[in-house]
């Protein structure tokens, strides 16, 4: 009973809270909500004995991402965007879409209504996982047993990613550098 | 779940609050007098209450009736809101972090077994580490708020500040957990109660700072600068930027940075006294053989006596560093501190590996 | 125990709303962010499939899902700086210059 009520009350936070994240004017206010969904959907995480992928969610996504996209709507200050005069063009836009989403929506709901079963093949009951050291013993495990050459692979991609930041970051100092030696 | 077991899950969340929160209190007093010392002054020694003035500890509740009483001041053009909930959330990690601190030994009465931790998590550290990443959110939102140059140049740097150093806090901390090879805290302190045994005699507890010497160094340091004081005070830097994320701050909200900081300084002690130094254990003295009271009251003593030190050692460093240039900062956790702790790395698992892997 | 379909179906309204908002929004962040919403909505599904497959490889696949969202803000949040240094706007609307 309390896990259906910590269910619903997380689905639904993390659904307003996605909400305002679209409807929103001003970036940080939409920024802030999505780090409210984000932290509402790592409840529903732990709600799902996926804690270890809680944890990372908080730390990872609501700690740092997010943290990267407040930093720059501050830098460019995009909080202060005047408010558009004329008609709202997105009007029609916004009821397609919106008619489309729920029809998305309702597409689903009706695939998944009753309820759907899933074969249990790799018998990683909560119970079983909890006798086997814990959630994130067991993920651990996984992540440099089988799944060792992703991890690596994914290393690599966040080193690209570091590099790739800062050579666009210093474009200016690049191609300024780039073009004084061309002038040498 | 039945009533006693939520009544002491409640009793639990209670005395680790009230304990972070007059610990934060009392630190404000202790680092008045520390200064003091230091500057060869008195420090608070005046406010009194019919002639009692108890080292200067009313001082501690005439601050809190100054902050309480003052104007609470919202700028013009200022993000009423966000200015308003910027303080609540830069205080709330230092008062969840504490949730997975074990602060004492089990015991078992009337046939209940009952931890001295508010929750036995199985992510443990990952759920500090998740906590104290959500406190720039308040900074950030404090100096944008605010509608103040200052302010947001404060939060700039803070977050530039925070990123920064949570990178070789995380490595730090890995490294304890590859020793240890588990993420629970509580499990972490039961492994820091053996002994190193040279000829079946103990020489030495298996603690944090033996393993990890260099660890200690680094995540201390980087704590402190997750903490935002001198000398990693620039957000602040009252002689550069008035005081930064927090120029527009008066009255209580203003109070709750004040409070936040200092409960942050009991958090990182507590913290570092689990991680690096045995938690609740006494070296040589088996608490568990103990019978329960005595246990349980040796214990939290000895915890609590480790954070007192630990916080007395930041204050130290608080009053005898000059605060870093920006560049000086970054060069130390980009340059100095991050290449180090990623050294740290192979270096534990080298140990670990001639040490025939540890059990657990 | 909550029925797999309540997660699916929240999954697929946090989905909906991310694309929503990555095409109906025209500020750039604002997309982003959308897209991070519709990535997260496919995590929630991962992971709710995951335990109730009582297999965690759902679970690994997410913390890959992260890896990657995480390289994946980094680059295009200095993508969007450098946009906005060279033609000092984000809204998408105004970016067409590479529009045939």
């Amino acid at each position: 009973m309390s896990a259906q009520i910590a269910f619903y009350v997380l689905a639904l936070g993390a659904l307003v809270s996605a909400l305002g994240v679209v409807l929103v004017r001003n970036p940080i206010t939409s920024a802030l909500n999505l780090v409210v969904s984000l932290c509402f959907v790592a409840g529903l995480y732990a709600l799902l004995e996926a804690h270890f992928v809680a944890a990372v969610q908080v730390t990872v996504y609501a700690g740092a991402i997010m943290v990267l996209f407040t930093f720059v709507i501050m830098l460019l200050d995009l909080g202060t965007v005047p408010a558009r005069t004329g008609p709202p063009e997105g009007i029609p836009k916004a009821t397609i879409m919106g008619a489309l989403g729920a029809a998305f929506v309702g597409l689903v709901i009706h695939a998944v209504r009753g309820d759907i079963r899933v074969p249990t093949t790799a018998g990683m009951a909560p119970e079983r996982v909890a006798e086997l050291g814990g959630n994130s013993r067991l993920v651990g495990e996984l992540l440099f047993g089988p799944y060792l050459l992703p991890f690596e692979v994914a290393g690599v991609l966040l080193l690209v990613a570091l590099v790739g930041t800062v050579v666009m970051a210093k474009r200016d100092s690049v191609a300024k550098s780039t073009a004084s030696r061309r002038n040498s | 779940m039945d009533l006693i077991s939520i009544l002491i899950v409640v009793a639990k969340v209670a005395f680790v609050l009230i304990v972070v929160l007059h610990f934060g209190a009392l630190m404000t007093w202790a680092e008045r007098k520390q200064a003091a010392l230091i500057q060869d002054r008195i420090g608070p020694n005046r406010i009194n209450i019919l002639g009692v003035k108890a080292l200067g500890l009313i001082q501690i509740m005439a601050d809190g009736l100054k902050m309480i009483m003052k104007e609470d001041f919202i700028p013009a053009g200022a993000h009423r809101l966000y200015h308003t909930l910027a303080p609540a959330i830069a205080m709330f990690p230092a008062l969840v972090a504490l949730a997975v601190v074990p602060f004492g030994p089990s015991f078992d009465v009337a046939g209940r077994h009952i931890e001295l931790q508010v929750a036995n998590l199985d992510v443990g550290i990952l759920f500090v580490l998740a906590v104290s990443s959500l406190g720039v959110y308040g900074i950030a939102l404090a100096g944008w708020a605010s509608n103040n140059k200052y302010s947001l140049l404060g939060t700039v740097r803070a977050t530039a500040q925070m990123i920064s150093y949570e990178i070789p806090m995380g490595l730090a901390i890995i490294g304890i957990v590859m020793t240890y090879g588990t993420l629970e805290m509580n499990k972490i302190v039961e492994l820091q109660g053996e002994y190193f045994r040279l000829g079946g005699l103990p020489i030495l507890p298996k603690w944090g700072i033996f393993y990890q010497p260099l660890g200690f160094v680094l995540l201390f340091t980087a704590l402190i600068a997750e903490t935002k004081r001198t000398p990693f005070d620039l957000p602040e830097g009252e002689s550069e930027l008035v005081a930064g994320f927090n120029v527009e701050y008066s009255g209580m909200k203003w109070g709750m940075f004040f409070l936040g900081e200092f409960a942050s300084i009991v958090v990182v002690s507590a913290l570092v006294a689990t991680l690096y130094f045995g938690g609740w254990q006494i070296p040589y003295v088996n608490l568990m053989a103990l019978p329960a009271l005595p246990r349980v009251l040796l214990g939290v003593a000895t915890f609590f006596g480790k954070v007192i030190v630990l916080c007395w050692l930041q204050l130290l460093v608080r009053w005898t560093l000059p605060r870093f240039r920006y560049d000086q900062l970054m060069h130390l956790g980009w340059k100095r501190l991050m290449p180090l702790a990623i050294a740290n790395l192979p270096l534990t698992a080298a140990w670990i590996w001639m040490l025939g892997g540890m059990k657990s | 125990m909550i029925p797999l379909a309540h997660y699916i179906g929240l999954s697929a309204m946090l989905f909906a709303i991310g694309a929503a908002g990555v095409l109906v929004r025209r500020n750039a962040l604002i997309v982003f962010m959308s897209v991070e919403l519709m990535l997260n909505a496919s995590h929630l599904g991962l992971v709710a499939f995951s335990r109730f497959r009582e297999a965690l490889d759902g679970q690994v696949l997410v913390f890959f899902g992260m890896t990657v969202a995480a390289a994946e803000v980094a680059v295009g949040l200095a993508i969007i700086i450098a946009v906005f240094r060279s033609r000092k706007t984000v809204n998408i609307d105004e970016l067409r210059s590479l529009n045939g």
